[in-house]
């Protein structure tokens, strides 16, 4: 008998979390931990002129700040195109400028107050369809627009989608607007760092992603000497995201999350906390509001998906064509990636054999949209189950039968050519049907995915 | 400095607060009591919710000098070493708690509710537990938990 195959299995962490034992960040109590805030931006867009700390770093019970030009490697992220503190071109509202380490709130907040910021302010470009037209305000040097091999959008192409809509009896089209959504977990982003004895640090992360994030901050801290440096790093691979070095420098503590759903898939105070931490050489830790992680923190991104699909009188779709343009906000975080499971998954659980899905991942200044549950699929979906039911009412078909009749069935492919030899897609929708009290035709009973296409 | 004198889990304790410290930093940032969490700050959540003379109060909103001479239960206050709660059995055993942040508050809130009304309807609850946000589970099991708390506490 197994003991776990076919039993009810409790939570491994479940009777730390009733009784309360469960340390998630903020309940690691470390003495002397110093109170860390940011001087974040007012402004959407703008050059700053003059960034004055020197009344700040006076007042009584400030232990340190940090601006831009303490951060070893000021690059980071999947491109990595973000820096940990502004040096100079403000890309976003609540973009962090300077951080402040102090021993407690009161007095790290009355510093943030004292620092002197004389910013100009230029016209900022918050829509992404404004923004991906010629002449738009230019969010980042690199460009409004992510580029892919030389194409400013990432492509899908399978089988030929202009035949195909010759061919068509019917021809669907519809438009979506998927809003950006805050994943609010119950935890908010926090990050306590406690400094040793020489260049070792301990980071207590909220972190989903702890191998790529202990990469990455061991890029933008620079720790190890003669280490690869992070930018010959970048130049060499064109990505900062696995800098392989300094590992034994930080000792990077996570796992127990509060709640993530993809939220907690960037770095966003590991890095200030750790900073501030070899600065000060005390323990730092950066708790933000609930207001700032509903403001500031990663998001998903919103959508404007067009989906135009040639139809067969008997429900069949024979071909797709699909734009979806993504609001990444100011940086990349892990949009160019989101932004491509969107591309390839674009069809849903259909069997589409010609497709063309164009992606756009548009910058715009606002916080960095990232990923979450399900990366850039679930817009996809929502966009395509939509589209089905458009269809289903245009050639006057029951629902159920225009989604089992273009149902992945075994041996079928995605349109990246991945062939699909475990399906059951079909008896999802039977069982689906069964359990909303949904009587289907006894044709539609008898489909398997199993059964070749007709 | 103001001292503030109140029973935590059954123990006197007296500390030193300010004007606008609250319950919660008395909590956690005094007494490394660490059960009751910062989740919002504002009264919304539910995350720090304790039982102040048994009622079930936002710790992170009630003014420490307010408690003066009271008494306040936390979730460590109702676990006995070696022997835990039927509640917290019951959301160990039906998957009341995912990620754990928002459990201490839905306990107590639960807890509440228990004490004053020991066989609740499901809507009787979700009533009680209307001011305790969750984003894991989305409370079914939560709610089921809580059912079943007060099923084993009758027998």
């Amino acid at each position: 008998m197994s003991k776990v195959i076919g039993q009810r299995v409790t939570r491994y962490d479940g009777m730390s979390h009733v009784t309360g034992e469960t340390k998630f960040v903020d309940d690691q109590v470390v003495p002397g931990t110093l109170t860390v805030k940011a001087l974040r931006s007012p402004v959407s867009k703008g050059k700053i002129k003059n960034l004055d700390i020197s009344a700040a770093a006076k007042m009584p019970g400030v232990a340190g700040i940090i601006t831009a030009a303490d951060v070893p490697c000021n690059a980071f992220g999947l491109v990595p195109d973000q820096p940990v503190l502004v040096s100079e071109d403000i890309r976003y509202r609540g973009e962090a400028i300077a951080a402040v380490a102090a021993v407690d709130e009161d007095a790290a907040m009355e510093a943030l107050e004292k620092i002197g910021l004389d910013i100009q302010e230029q016209q900022a470009v918050l829509d992404p369809l404004e923004s991906m037209k010629e002449g738009a305000p230019q969010v980042r040097p690199e460009g409004n627009l992510q580029m892919w091999d030389g194409h400013d959008y990432r492509q899908v192409n399978l089988g030929d989608v202009d035949q195909a809509f010759e061919q068509a009896d019917e021809i669907v089209e519809s438009t979506h607007l998927h809003p950006s959504v805050e994943h609010a977990p119950m935890e908010p982003i926090c990050s306590l760092a406690v400094p040793h004895a020489g260049p070792k640090l301990t980071v207590y992360t909220v972190s989903q992603a702890l191998y790529f994030h202990l990469g990455m901050l061991c890029g933008i801290l620079q720790m190890e000497p003669g280490s690869v440096q992070c930018k010959q790093w970048k130049a060499k691979t064109g990505s900062a995201w696995r800098h392989n070095t300094g590992y034994a420098d930080v000792n990077y503590i996570g796992g127990t999350v509060g709640g993530g759903f993809g939220g907690k898939n960037d770095i966003m105070a590991d890095h200030v906390a750790a900073l501030l931490a070899l600065k000060t050489g005390r323990p730092c830790k950066w708790r933000w509001t609930r207001a700032e992680d509903l403001l500031y923190s990663t998001f998903r991104g919103a959508w404007h998906i067009t989906i135009k699909d040639a139809v067969t009188k008997q429900g069949r779709i024979i071909g797709r064509q699909m734009t979806s343009i993504r609001d990444a906000g100011a940086y990349a975080s892990l949009n160019p990636y989101v932004v491509e499971k969107h591309c390839y998954l674009g069809a849903g659980p259909y069997f589409i054999p010609n497709v063309r899905v164009r992606g756009y991942c548009v910058y715009t200044n606002k916080p960095p949209a990232s990923s979450m549950r399900g990366f850039g699929i679930t817009p996809a979906a929502f966009a395509t189950e939509v589209q089905l039911d458009k269809i289903a009412d245009r050639l006057g078909m029951d629902p159920w039968e225009v989604r089992l009749t273009n149902a992945f069935r075994k041996g079928e492919y995605t349109p990246t050519k991945r062939v699909l030899n475990s399906v059951a897609m079909i008896e999802v929708l039977q069982n689906l049907a069964a359990k909303a009290g949904v009587e289907l035709p006894g044709h539609l009973k008898a489909m398997a995915s199993t059964q070749e296409r007709g | 400095m103001h001292t503030l004198e109140l029973t935590v889990n059954g123990q006197t304790c007296r500390v030193e607060v300010g004007l606008k410290t609250t319950l919660l930093e008395v909590l956690r940032d005094k007494l490394y009591i660490t059960s009751p969490k910062v989740g919002c700050n504002t009264g919304d959540c539910g995350t720090c919710s304790v039982l102040l003379d048994g009622v079930l109060v936002r710790s992170c909103i009630t003014n420490a000098l307010s408690v003066q001479g009271k008494s306040v239960t936390t979730l460590e206050g109702i676990t006995e070493p070696g022997d835990i709660h039927p509640l917290q059995k019951a959301f160990h055993e039906h998957y009341g708690s995912q990620c754990g942040f928002c459990t201490p508050g839905m306990i107590l809130a639960s807890k509440a509710l228990l004490d004053v009304n020991p066989s609740p309807t499901r809507d009787e609850v979700k009533q009680a537990l209307s001011g305790n946000l969750c984003r894991c589970t989305g409370y079914v099991k939560i709610i089921d938990s809580v059912l079943a708390a007060a099923d084993e506490m009758k027998s």
